[in-house]
């Protein structure tokens, strides 16, 4: 089985290697394959996205009842919530792509993980600002120093830190190693997040959505929550399919496939 | 090819066993430095060090909230279900400062009693419309010997 498998190379499986997983783990690392598939969906995933935010949003704003203690300032939830779940999910994936880059030596790997520090970096600033803005009228302070709002800090400080990371090392392959080890390593922070609610007594409340005994949310709440945090899932698809495809062709400026492509 | 990567997968299995044991050693090490406020049973089995700033958190005990009429003086029993203190503060509290609501205060113990300078409320997980609020409340009525916490 070969092992590099980069470049424009014709996709046809030999007899030997017909299971279909490693069939579609090679497509996936090859470069032309990817950028194709990322320019055939990123679009597609934009304005679908596009559209469920604006439905949830006014679902949120509009249908969704004020809260029996707060009234209309919880309505934040529905940018502060999936934002806060999209800076963790973004991250594994981020710290997923990298170990795949390292272990297989991947270079579309390497290119998915570079390309989501900024988008992952973005939702986490989101999810601190949205939260800090709830906090003052809910809370009384814009910021304490609890266990969940000093870890999701950590975390904006963790993607910052790989992007500072990935700028200071020329060479693109040391610095894809270096920056890949960085992420695995911060990745022991995205459990601390998510459970410092349980594990220590903060300022910050539990877990409403994801409860042993279920949601302990108004059904007209959840609804467009579920749907601006699906919005939100596609608008990472679309803007992350854009910058890998940004990152191959810087990648692969030299290859056939990259000057047929801007020659037209 | 193969040997080689599974080093490579070996490593960064390694990578992670590592950074996950000793973070989970220093944070069992830091375990009450990362607690946000103590609890008010906390305070009475002498855990709380004395004359420090500290944080107490529980929830206010119904009936128990006294303000003074002529300035912004509010004295409440503060409860964790198990042990009572009592928390004097001088200022404005937030919005969401109601009996049965948690809050959190930081301030220092003086003779027994919390005397607070922040008083945060404590929002819970749960997302309510009024009306639905409005018939638990209703239904809680009708059947009074329910805790009062």
């Amino acid at each position: 089985m070969t092992s590099h498998y980069t470049g424009s190379k014709n996709h046809t499986p030999t007899p030997g290697q017909t299971r279909s997983f490693r069939i579609w783990f090679h497509r996936f690392g090859s470069s032309s394959y990817f950028y194709h598939m990322a320019s055939r969906w990123g679009p597609r995933a934009g304005w679908l996205a596009l559209i469920l935010m604006v439905t949830g949003v006014y679902m949120g704003l509009f249908v969704a009842p004020p809260d029996y203690q707060m009234g209309d300032s919880y309505r934040i939830i529905f940018i502060h919530v999936p934002s806060a779940w999209m800076s963790l999910s973004v991250y594994v994936l981020m710290a997923v792509s990298s170990a795949i880059g390292l272990i297989w030596k991947m270079k579309v790997s390497f290119c998915v993980s570079r390309a989501c520090a900024p988008i992952g970096a973005a939702f986490t600033f989101c999810a601190l600002v949205t939260g800090s803005l709830w906090g003052k009228p809910t809370w009384g302070t814009y910021w304490i120093w609890d266990a969940r709002l000093t870890s999701e800090l950590v975390l904006l400080f963790l993607y910052v830190g790989y992007m500072a990371l990935d700028k200071a090392i020329p060479d693109r392959n040391t610095a894809s190693r270096a920056t890949a080890v960085l992420a695995l390593v911060g990745l022991v922070n995205i459990p601390i997040i998510h459970y410092s609610v349980e594990w220590w007594n903060t300022l910050h409340q539990g877990s409403t959505v994801f409860r042993m005994d279920g949601p302990s949310i108004d059904a007209r709440m959840l609804v467009p929550l579920l749907i601006t945090t699906v919005a939100m899932n596609l608008y990472f698809v679309s803007v992350l399919f854009n910058r890998v495809r940004c990152e191959l062709l810087d990648l692969e400026r030299r290859t056939q496939w990259v000057r047929k492509i801007v020659n037209g | 090819m193969q040997a080689q990567r599974k080093t490579r997968l070996l490593i960064v299995a390694m990578i992670l066993a590592g950074v996950s044991i000793s973070a989970v050693l220093a944070l069992l090490s830091l375990n009450e430095n990362i607690n946000l406020f103590y609890s008010p049973s906390q305070v009475h089995a002498g855990e709380v060090p004395a004359d420090a700033t500290i944080r107490i958190g529980g929830m206010v005990v119904k009936g128990s909230v006294n303000r003074n009429p002529d300035n912004l003086e509010v004295s409440f029993d503060l409860t964790d279900t198990a042990k009572v203190v009592t928390v004097v503060y001088n200022g404005i509290l937030p919005d969401l400062f109601r009996e049965g609501q948690g809050i959190v205060a930081s301030g220092t113990m003086q003779n027994s009693r919390f005397v607070a300078d922040q008083v945060l409320a404590k929002h819970d997980e749960t997302y309510m419309a009024p009306e639905i609020s409005e018939s638990i409340k209703a239904a809680h009525d009708r059947q009074p010997e329910e805790s009062d916490y």
